[in-house]
């Protein structure tokens, strides 16, 4: 288990290098072989009055003078070793792990996304347990009493929440909860868990349940099918004939074996959303890692965007190793040694 | 069957009236009761008066803006609301009257004790600083740290590059002084001399007799050399003014408190009403206005108004008197580039001028609320604009027979064929190049409409003069707000011979005439005042005159002023929106 796990580690820590050195050469290149030279590339960070002297000296402060395989170089010693930076009358240092400054604002990258990281870790665990819980009690009951009022009912509402894009649901429970029948009067802002735990809850609540819509339809659709494939089983009939309990039936045999697709995709959904819920966050106005990649691509902030992608990155291949692991514990064939 | 189907219509049904409940215009929110509001404005109110005045002190004032803003560092921003804003915890040698109408076009002297005293050539400038005035720390502050504010905030692009440099053009030596992060030397830029700590001695390479306009931008607030860390000192920036910093997020906000050094005997512009300010950044503008509507927010600190889908909202019924239709000191334009055919030719040119439906265009950008129809190129809230229509046509929508005349003359009696370009991401802009584009087929000329992204319009199309004529951008739509609101500050970039940059321009027609540049270059040597501001609209006059420049729409922004709002004025020198310094609240 632990070799498994070790190498499963390893194997990311390749596969971050790969995203890393693709993202920094479709930053760079790609504009290359437009056509752009490293001067229009500079002119970028140097805001309205880009004189010759300024994006000299700013070419030279960020390092485009350099060869492409050498920024790549200094930005991967960065984030191992530190740097150290001049945008001012002193050079600071930056330790590591050391994602740059961005190249519009100069400002460190790594603790702006630190300080990020909360803000999208509450609205995706939050999003995750009531979609989980709904999509999954929805899309058993649905299988259950299939066809019935209820089933065609919720498998209804189920496909308007696919359907319907965030930035339609969101903005919609925005303007009806905040000036229609202002509930939340004075908006919706991020309160810091740590601040004040209900405020915290309390203001999460309709960007939770905004996401977690479009998520528990897709789970309740997904869960419904899975039980149905799964109840029509032969062992199944087994269980129910030896005289088992309906309620143990449905639930260690049938749910048992029904949730593993379900937990594959979840390790995918969350470990994605970890990375920053670009459309919640920008639509509800929150300070997350969406809302900051954003912002890194519309300034084309090449540190942001590397901050942004890697960070994502992580979260999806470390979802995905303890989606492995759990499987190990749902399923009884599967034995990592 | 039946159930499965009715289940399903139901739960549309059920999802869909939601849906419809947002849109629908009536509210449950009551009108009275929630105090301050000033029941008897009406729209418009606050573009010639103060809405809602007050001297109450107290509340906090909140702002919230959909963008961030490229520095809150008053030495390492271009952003007008910034400019507006930043006055609050930073005092400039001179700045802007905080008044309403034509009155908030008048510079007053604010660190300073009196407006700058030129030489009788307008290259020397003597500003006097008052006496007691203290940073927030309680240190006095002296005319040397007002020179390194100047001198980090134009010379220094490698730290803090976001700022205009017009100090760094007009001073002398200032192509060479290399900035205080390199040039450690004590005496730094020997152009601004420090005699003594109350004077301050600006020394300029030319005759440049509208400095007071640039002893208002922010770069002019000073910074204490020992506080600077260069682009981190937007973290700590050390305020001059009522207000200093309490909070700073990089990308998320500030709040402001009392400064209890500021002395209101030293500061006579400044009403400071709130204890308290709080800013948040990239707050999503629907997001902004519905919390105007609200009554959640002071104002919308970016100043250009409510986002399109609010606008139908405010313009009916019962939010109507909170508005303010203000100029917002920018005008859109379609420049003819003179070295493109047949533009070279002043008749191919007039035929734009005469053959053009302006309303049209007008109407496509959103119509009257977001814009008036433009007869001159400087707006009517920059001093110098002088009212005239060269091309007058019945409503505004064009005279073929005039344009197919000058077509003629032109010798293109069949019209041509060119090229229309406008900036992709400009919805607006792009449906006034439709616009643009209709109107010309009725004249025979047909404008294929090219695009580009905003981000490179200028530094690598449209401003790029190589690029224009092999790829024959003939008409170029366009729109310019000025950096201070005079016609040298509107006119220079746009119409001078001078400013035509091998990229990055905005002289996009390529106007390089010598009478035109020397009018320009005469006026602003001019120290006298009333001469100078009439030579501005003469100026404007003779630009569209040689007609390579089509004026389309004085840009309007719709400001929201909610009912606690106090002290509510829309200033003329900050683009249209309101102004900062005035403001309070009742909350």
């Amino acid at each position: 288990m632990a070799a498994y796990i070790i190498r499963r580690l390893f194997a990311a820590v390749l596969l971050l290098l790969v995203v890393s050195a693709v993202t920094f050469a479709i930053f760079f290149l790609v504009p290359r072989i437009a056509g752009q030279t490293v001067d229009q590339l500079a002119a970028q960070y140097v805001g309205k009055d880009a004189n010759a002297d300024a994006i000299a000296a700013v070419k030279k402060n960020l390092g485009f003078d350099q060869p492409i395989y050498a920024q790549y170089w200094h930005f991967i010693k960065a984030v191992v070793a530190g740097a150290d930076y001049k945008f001012g009358p002193d050079a600071s240092h930056c330790a590591a792990p050391c994602f740059g400054y961005s190249f519009k604002s100069h400002v460190e990258v790594w603790p702006q996304l630190t300080s990020r990281i909360p803000v999208t870790l509450s609205l995706a665990i939050g999003a995750a347990v009531i979609w989980l819980i709904s999509g999954v009690a929805v899309g058993v009951l649905s299988a259950l009493k299939r066809g019935t009022f209820f089933d065609r009912f919720f498998m209804g509402v189920a496909l308007a929440g696919v359907s319907l894009p965030i930035f339609f649901t969101g903005m919609l429970a925005l303007g009806i909860l905040t000036v229609q029948w202002p509930v939340w009067g004075s908006g919706i802002n991020y309160v810091s868990f740590t601040d004040n735990p209900a405020q915290w809850a309390w203001n999460l609540l309709v960007p939770w349940c905004s996401l977690a819509f479009l998520y528990s339809a897709l789970y309740a659709r997904l869960t419904r099918a899975g039980m149905l494939e799964t109840m029509s089983e032969d062992y199944i009939r087994t269980a129910r004939a030896k005289g088992l309990k309906e309620s143990t039936v449905v639930a260690k045999h049938g749910l048992r074996s029904a949730l593993t697709p379900i937990v594959t995709i979840f390790g995918m959904d969350f470990g994605l959303l970890l990375g920053g819920a670009v459309i919640t966050e920008t639509v509800f106005s929150f300070k997350g890692i969406g809302e900051y990649a954003v912002k890194g691509i519309q300034d084309n902030d090449l540190p942001i965007v590397m901050g942004v992608t890697l960070v994502a990155a992580f979260f999806i291949v470390l979802c995905n190793l303890l989606v492995d692991l759990v499987y190990a514990a749902i399923d009884p064939r599967v034995r990592y040694s | 069957m039946k159930t499965r189907k009715a289940a399903t219509v139901l739960a549309t049904a059920v999802v869909l009236a939601l849906g419809a409940s947002a849109c629908s215009s009536s509210s449950s929110k009551s009108d009275g009761g929630k105090g301050g509001g000033d029941k008897n404005a009406v729209a418009d109110a606050a573009l010639t008066s103060i809405v809602n005045k007050s001297d109450k002190k107290g509340g906090t004032a909140t702002y919230e803006v959909s963008d961030v803003p490229d520095s809150l560092d008053p030495g390492n921003t271009y952003y007008g609301w910034v400019q507006n804003f930043s006055r609050l915890y930073g005092r400039t040698l001179t700045s802007f009257k905080p008044a309403a109408g034509k009155e908030g076009l008048e510079v007053v002297p604010d660190l300073a004790e009196s407006l700058g005293k030129p030489s009788p050539d307008a290259k020397t400038w003597t500003y006097k600083l008052r006496a007691g005035v203290k940073f927030e720390d309680g240190t006095p502050i002296t005319s040397k740290d007002v020179k390194y504010a100047v001198e980090r905030s134009n010379f220094a692009p490698a730290a803090l590059s976001n700022g205009p440099t017009y100090f760094k053009a007009h001073l002398e030596g200032g192509d060479k002084y290399q900035g205080p992060y390199k040039d450690t030397s004590p005496e730094g830029l020997k152009s601004i001399e420090t005699p003594d700590d109350q004077t301050i001695v600006f020394h300029l390479k030319d005759a440049f007799a509208d400095f007071d306009y640039l002893a208002t931008f922010s770069q002019t607030a000073p910074v204490p050399q020992k506080a600077d860390k260069g682009a981190d000192y937007v973290k700590h920036i050390v305020s001059s003014g009522p207000y200093k910093f309490s909070s700073y997020e990089e990308g998320k906000g500030a709040t402001l408190e009392r400064n209890p050094q500021w002395d209101k005997k030293t500061d006579s512009i400044r009403p400071a009403l709130p204890d308290k300010i709080s800013i948040k950044f990239k707050i999503l503008q629907p997001t902004v206005d519905n919390s105007l509507l609200n009554d959640s927010l002071t104002a919308d600190a970016a100043g250009t108004g409510v986002a399109p889908q609010t606008q139908p909202k405010v313009l009916g019924g019962k939010y109507k008197k909170q508005t303010d239709s203000s100029y917002a000191g920018a005008s859109s334009y379609i420049g003819l580039n003179v070295h493109v055919k047949p533009f070279d030719n002043i008749h191919c040119r007039k035929a734009v001028q005469w053959g053009i439906d302006k309303a049209s265009v007008q109407q496509a950008q959103g119509g009257d609320p977001k814009g008036d129809v433009a007869s001159t190129l400087l707006p009517p809230t920059v001093n110098g604009y002088s009212k005239f229509n060269l091309y007058e046509t019945p409503n505004s929508s064009g005279d073929i027979d005039k344009a197919k005349d000058e077509l003629k003359q032109c010798g293109q009696p069949n019209g041509f064929e060119t090229n229309l370009t406008a900036r992709s991401d400009r919805p607006a802009e792009m449906a006034m190049a439709t616009a643009v584009q209709a109107s010309m087929k009725k004249i025979g000329i047909t404008a294929n409409i090219k695009t580009f992204p905003t981000g490179k319009y200028f530094t690598n199309f449209v401003g790029v003069p190589d690029y224009v004529h092999s790829h024959n951008l003939g008409m170029i739509m366009t729109a310019w707000g000025a950096d201070w609101p005079t016609g040298f500050g509107f006119l220079d970039q746009i119409a001078n011979g001078s400013a035509i940059k091998p990229s990055g321009g905005n002289n996009v027609q390529e106007l390089d005439d010598p009478q035109i540049n020397k009018a320009l270059n005469d006026a602003i040597g001019n120290t006298d005042a009333a001469a100078r501001t009439k030579a501005w609209g003469d100026i404007d006059k003779m630009i569209v005159d040689n007609a390579s420049a089509v004026p389309l729409i004085y840009r309007k922004n719709l400001l929201f002023r909610p009912d606690s709002a106090t002290n509510v004025t829309v200033t003329q020198a900050y683009l249209g929106m309101y102004d900062y310094l005035l403001m309070g609240s009742s909350k």
